[in-house]
């Protein structure tokens, strides 16, 4: 990779998205395949390889990787009993999907010069919705109108209603908004500042003199923030995860 | 947004794009969300249909050959304990069984003793017995001596003072005076 000083220094240009095969477009719409689709894919397929071999495998008793991966299938079912109950674990596999494709995007953008996926709003912001449209259409699906209860909880005295229900429903429409905003702006800030300390240092130390005795620092620094940066792809995707299954539980229990 | 403002400056060194905050370029927005479906959905797809059921498999047949091998482990227990009952009653029956012949054994004993004892004191009785009738006999020898010695002596006294008597007399004077 030649890369130019400049872009070294651009803490935006990891962001940008390549075309690798084009394709389209059709009907108008450019859907060709980008770096952004190969880290998403690369994810995906790591996902079925990983979860694949544990249950094609499937031992009594459990090698390593399989129990790395029953671990995580305990994880997610023990996250969805907590949040949402016994019930909640019909929506298993979507919140297992969930999880693992935010959690894999995030710890692949932890690789350097890799493509993080989380960190464009157009594709946590698709996922937000895809989320709030399922707690809607299961909601009305299984509670007909009694979800709307949801936005009118039991026991207030109905002057106070005036108040409650508008700060209810705005809540209720900032959930995807504030889960697709979370979500993408914790990877975007994230990588900025692991680019820009880096890129410091880097620039201190080819500024030479006085500036050398700085760039350890600002490297150090770099390295601090990486650390973070694993702690906060994890728990990111756990939010995302954990999130989405208080609003499903909204959906299974809207009258809380 | 500061980062906003430090990329804004930047010149964009390709050109390409235009754009110079790459997540909000709408130009791949049809491609990112084009994919993200795709890749989501099959991701969703294969992961519910083949491999979640068999990993949830896998981890269910692992409950339930624990939870058959404590069954198992509790059968073989509640059989131990069984055994070990039975066990400990056969050891008490063995017990009484030989609390019995010892007590048996030892009433033979004591049986034998009393009537060896018995048999020597019935001897030492008639030892006894015999020994008694014995002195009866000579005690009754003795007095008879002592009768005819006062016969003698009174016979010998009324001689000194000149009386002639009889033997019989004398005697008779004696059985009198002893009897009396």
């Amino acid at each position: 990779m030649n890369l130019s000083f400049r872009q070294i220094a651009d803490p935006m240009h990891q962001f940008e998205v390549k075309k690798l095969i084009e394709i389209g477009p059709i009907g108008g719409l450019d859907l060709s395949f980008t770096n952004a689709s190969f880290y998403m894919l690369l994810g995906c397929v790591l996902i079925v390889a990983f979860f694949g071999m544990a249950a094609s495998r499937g031992k009594l008793v459990p090698s390593r990787m399989q129990s790395i991966a029953e671990i995580g299938y305990g994880f997610v079912a023990d996250m969805i009993r907590g949040a949402a109950g016994e019930e909640g674990l019909k929506f298993f596999p979507f919140i297992f999907t969930l999880f693992f494709f935010v959690f894999f995007a995030n710890m692949l953008g932890m690789i350097p010069y890799a493509f993080t996926t989380t960190s464009h709003l157009i594709v946590t912001g698709a996922l937000a919705l895809l989320v709030i449209s399922i707690v809607l259409i299961y909601g009305f699906y299984k509670n007909g109108f009694k979800f709307l209860k949801l936005f009118a909880p039991a026991g207030a005295p109905w002057p106070i209603y005036i108040l409650l229900v508008p700060i209810e429903v705005i809540s209720f429409v900032a959930r995807p908004v504030t889960l697709a905003l979370r979500l993408f702006a914790n990877m975007l800030a994230g990588h900025i500042m692991l680019k820009l300390f880096a890129g410091f240092a880097i620039t201190l130390a080819s500024l030479g003199g006085a500036y050398i005795v700085i760039a350890p620092l600002a490297f150090g620094m770099g390295i601090a923030l990486n650390a973070l940066e694993f702690l906060v792809a994890g728990l990111q995707a756990y939010v995302f995860a954990i999130l989405t299954c208080v609003y499903i539980n909204d959906a299974l229990h809207p009258a809380h | 947004m500061m980062f906003l403002s430090l990329a804004a400056p930047a010149p964009n060194a390709e050109g390409s794009g235009g754009a110079s905050f790459p997540p909000f370029d709408p130009s791949h927005f049809a491609s990112q969300l084009f994919w993200l479906v795709i890749l989501f959905g099959g991701l969703y797809i294969v992961l519910s249909r083949f491999v979640l059921p068999k990993l949830g498999g896998v981890i269910e047949k692992r409950g339930d050959t624990i939870a058959d091998a404590l069954d198992e482990a509790a059968r073989l227990d509640e059989q131990a304990k069984e055994a070990k009952q039975k066990q400990e009653q056969h050891l008490a029956e063995a017990r009484a069984k030989a609390r019995e012949t010892a007590d048996k054994a030892r009433d033979k004993v004591e049986a034998e003793i009393a009537e060896e004892s018995r048999k020597v004191d019935e001897q030492l009785s008639a030892r006894l017995d015999e020994a008694e009738t014995r002195i009866r006999k000579v005690r009754a020898e003795a007095l008879s001596n002592v009768e005819s010695i006062a016969t003698e002596a009174t016979q010998a006294m009324l001689g000194r003072f000149g009386v002639k008597a009889t033997k019989a007399d004398a005697k008779a004077a004696v059985d009198r005076a002893t009897k009396g």
